[in-house]
């Protein structure tokens, strides 16, 4: 204790209105000594390629071509991922409806059920094999590119582009980092919002964090856009049209990013933005094998626990309310014509809403249950047509209208289970995980609601 | 503060001049943060880029490249070296 | 076997998970922004009959617990007492990495550094003398690519040799103006009869008059658990000659 005394003694004798001259001098001193030691130790053989990364930056972050080239980059990925996807995920489609049939004949076989037939194979197998058939493609190649560009140290380039945007609408120019890690999954990207070190614009980036489309939903915004938006197209420009439709949809969510913001902070999280500082590091060749193995080792491992922990569990749950029945109509049923008249001033419909719904725990599972859920018998089809898809949703009354909003609300809805969950987690406060669901689902509504109001007035549909 | 009429604060340096520090007038965790960083006084810095859209802009310091924006770079004082 | 403690330091962006990963193998992404590594990842190593447990201290620019990232990362050198801090140094960007290699020798003497990306400085024509780095700081100094597995064998030998003793360092201790160091030299020798060889007490003097209470708070801590714990020895040692 003796000890302890004295520190106590010792730290009261120091005057505290001082210390930041003391860090001043300290950290001066520090950098004079570590500049003598560069100056003995360091040679600079070649200034021309000592500034290579900042002529790059002349490129990069020019007044005229900054932007140009960042959504051509944006576009490049989606083009890629577009094209790219198409052939392994019938192939993936085709190879789960083989094994299908010697599961199910293995089952007859044994004389099994049929329910326990439905659950298991119509629910849990499809469920999971249209996940995984729909979302593996597309991530395992969407995520390698974007890892490429990452460790070629562009993103940083994109928050010095926009920064002059965030200050604008009171958020920090960190958000832009954040948000480029909700491409990839919104949960990881809430706890991503750690580097933003002012509280107030760290919950900013929490709650908006979500109007960026995550793994979870590409496929859905994919799938739409080929199906409906350039289904008059063939060929590389149908493509294009898909690539040009998703960079659209990605926009608006970065330009209601960018809004709720602003609204934010002029109302319930005033202020002005903190400051901040921001490092540009040199651009580093990537190792390319290295990062397009890992990233798409990471990706396929995520993928395929998600569909299990998540897909899984839904499409039995989902095939289990479609087969029980409350006097004629199924639970589902029940359910899907409570929400339709709802659902139809939105320009959706009862289906696409439950699907939302029961989607809560993870985006991917939204299609497959909606398809489920369209499909009399409450299971999946096999999907490898895409004709037979658009034939489903055709069937059922859809039109430009109902893809564009569906893909509107997927873009602009409450985050998933796990993102919420992250949330309460980092800001331990319901009042802010509540606003963070309410905010977009609001905003989602109203969005879809004013697009079907006014395609309908205007005869457009 | 007549020194203040003297010096130039750091926004006022142009693209590609250098800069020698002499002050940063900021407190707090702030100060900190750019002190760790490398823009201490004494510490010649470059002024390399301006963001497309005028702001932020980009500096080399301490061997590195920082972006600050306009009010942060508005409190650091010093001169401009003749090139 | 034995096992040896390492502790990883450096700036972000420096490399020091890729390194981390390329000697532990353990898998992990290393991202081109700071603040990635939040907690401690830690992994196994053996080389010779030994073994290293190798700890990823977040990426700082400073030591001087500006944020909770440099708290940990800190402490972890002073109270947990690694055999070995391994410094990773930027060797395009050496003047920044230098501050934060000079606040680390003023905490340790157990200190080895590396000077990683090399081949990214050979690229852009940075020629680092490493011999002349290693005599100024008084501790090695080996050249490595972690990326490219490069150099990583020199640095095991080093590690294992300061870890079994055979290394003598002299770490190169800061000098500051004269008034700091007229403070700083009262502080010490209070401090030297408070805490004995247990901690740096020059390192403590400097942290003190710098109004670092989040430091004070942890000793503390610390003093009061080996109050009850029993001794510390060096202290004990050292208030033992007060009284002579």
């Amino acid at each position: 204790m003796e000890q302890l005394k004295r520190l106590e003694a010792l730290t009261g004798s120091i005057p505290a209105d001082q210390v930041d001259d003391v860090r001043e001098s300290i950290v001066g001193e520090l950098f004079k000594k570590s500049r003598e030691l560069c100056a003995e130790a360091v040679t600079v053989t070649d200034r021309e390629r000592l500034y290579r990364s900042e002529r790059l930056d002349r490129i990069f972050t020019s007044k005229l071509w900054g932007f140009p080239i960042m959504l051509a980059m944006l576009g490049v990925i989606f083009y890629l991922t577009i094209a790219g996807a198409n052939v392994p995920s019938s192939m993936l489609s085709s190879f789960f409806g083989w094994i299908e049939g010697y599961l199910t004949a293995a089952f007859e076989a044994v004389h099994a059920p049929d329910w326990l037939h439905g659950i298991l194979i119509l629910g849990l197998f499809r469920g999971t094999a249209w996940v995984i058939s729909v979302m593996l493609p597309p991530m395992a190649i969407f995520f390698p590119v974007f890892a490429l560009l990452e460790n070629y140290g562009y993103l940083p380039r994109v928050a010095f582009n926009l920064d002059r945007l965030f200050k604008k609408s009171g958020a920090h120019g960190k958000q832009s980092l954040t948000m480029a890690m909700g491409f990839g999954c919104n949960a990881a990207a809430i706890m991503s919002t750690r580097i933003i070190e002012s509280p107030r614009e760290r919950m900013l980036a929490i709650l908006t964090n979500n109007f960026v489309p995550c793994n979870g939903r590409w496929p859905t915004l994919i799938l739409l856009a080929s199906l409906f938006m350039a289904a008059g197209f063939s060929g590389g420009v149908q493509t294009l049209v898909t690539a040009s439709v998703v960079m659209g949809m990605v926009l608006l969510g970065i330009v209601v990013t960018l809004t709720v913001s602003w609204t934010l902070s002029k109302t319930a999280l005033k202020g002005v933005p903190s400051h901040y500082t921001l490092e540009l590091p040199p651009y580093r060749k990537p190792k390319i094998l290295n990062t397009i193995l890992r990233a798409t080792l990471d990706k396929t491992i995520y993928v395929l626990r998600r569909a299990v922990i998540v897909a899984a569990p839904a499409g039995v749950l989902t095939w289990i309310l479609a087969n029980i029945y409350i006097g004629d109509t199924s639970i589902l049923l029940h359910f899907v014509q409570f929400l339709d008249p709802f659902a139809k001033a939105l320009g959706l419909d009862g289906f696409i809403l439950m699907a939302f719904i029961i989607g809560l725990p993870a985006n991917e599972i939204v299609l497959p249950i909606l398809l489920m859920g369209y499909l009399a018998t409450g299971s999946l089809t096999e999907v490898e047509n895409m004709f037979a898809l658009k034939q489903i949703f055709v069937d059922q009354g859809w039109t430009w209208l109902t893809a564009l909003n569906m893909m509107l609300f997927s873009l602009l809805h409450y985050p998933c289970g796990t993102t919420l969950f992250n949330i309460w987690k980092e800001t331990k406060s319901f009042k802010w995980t509540f606003l963070s669901f309410a905010i977009p689902t609001a905003i989602a509504i109203l969005v879809t609601f004013i697009v079907a109001q006014a395609a309908r007035a205007l005869g457009w549909v | 503060m007549d020194e203040t009429n003297i010096l130039q604060h750091l926004h006022q340096a142009s693209l590609g001049e250098r800069f020698l520090i002499e002050r940063v007038d900021i407190q707090g965790e702030l100060k900190r943060r750019l002190l760790d960083l490398g823009f201490v006084p004494g510490a010649v810095i470059e002024v390399l880029k301006a963001s497309p859209l005028g702001d932020p802009i980009s500096y080399r310091v301490a061997g590195t490249v920082i972006a600050l924006r306009q009010e942060e770079s508005q409190l650091i004082w010093g001169k401009v070296m003749p090139s | 076997m034995r096992t040896y403690t390492i502790a990883l330091a450096g700036n972000p962006n420096t490399g020091k998970s890729t390194l981390f990963n390329a000697l532990t193998g353990l898998k992990q992404h290393t991202g081109n922004w700071s603040g990635k590594t939040v907690s401690l990842a830690s992994g196994y190593y053996e080389y010779k009959n030994s073994r290293f447990r190798f700890i990823d201290l977040p990426g700082t620019y400073s030591l001087f617990s500006n944020s909770a990232d440099e708290e940990v990362a800190r402490d972890y050198i002073v109270f947990e007492k690694p055999d070995v801090t391994l410094l990773v140094l930027d060797s395009t960007a050496l003047e920044r990495s230098l501050n934060l290699a000079l606040q680390v020798l003023e905490m340790t003497d157990r200190v080895i550094v590396c000077l990683n990306l090399m081949d990214e400085a050979k690229k852009k024509g940075i020629k680092v003398d490493a011999g002349k780095l290693a005599q100024k700081l008084g501790v090695p100094v080996i050249p490595i690519s972690a990326r490219n597995n490069e150099g990583l064998d020199t640095l095991s030998e080093q590690l294992l040799l300061m870890c079994t003793g055979s290394i003598r360092t002299t770490p190169y201790r800061m000098k500051y103006n004269e008034r700091l160091e007229e403070e700083i030299a009262k502080l010490e020798t209070e401090l030297k009869l408070i805490v004995g060889d247990e901690y740096p007490a020059r390192w403590l003097a400097i942290r003190l008059l710098d109004g670092d209470r989040k430091l004070i708070d942890t000793l503390k801590q610390k003093l009061a658990a080996s109050d009850r714990g029993g001794m510390i020895y060096g202290a004990a040692k050292a208030l033992g000659s007060t009284n002579r």
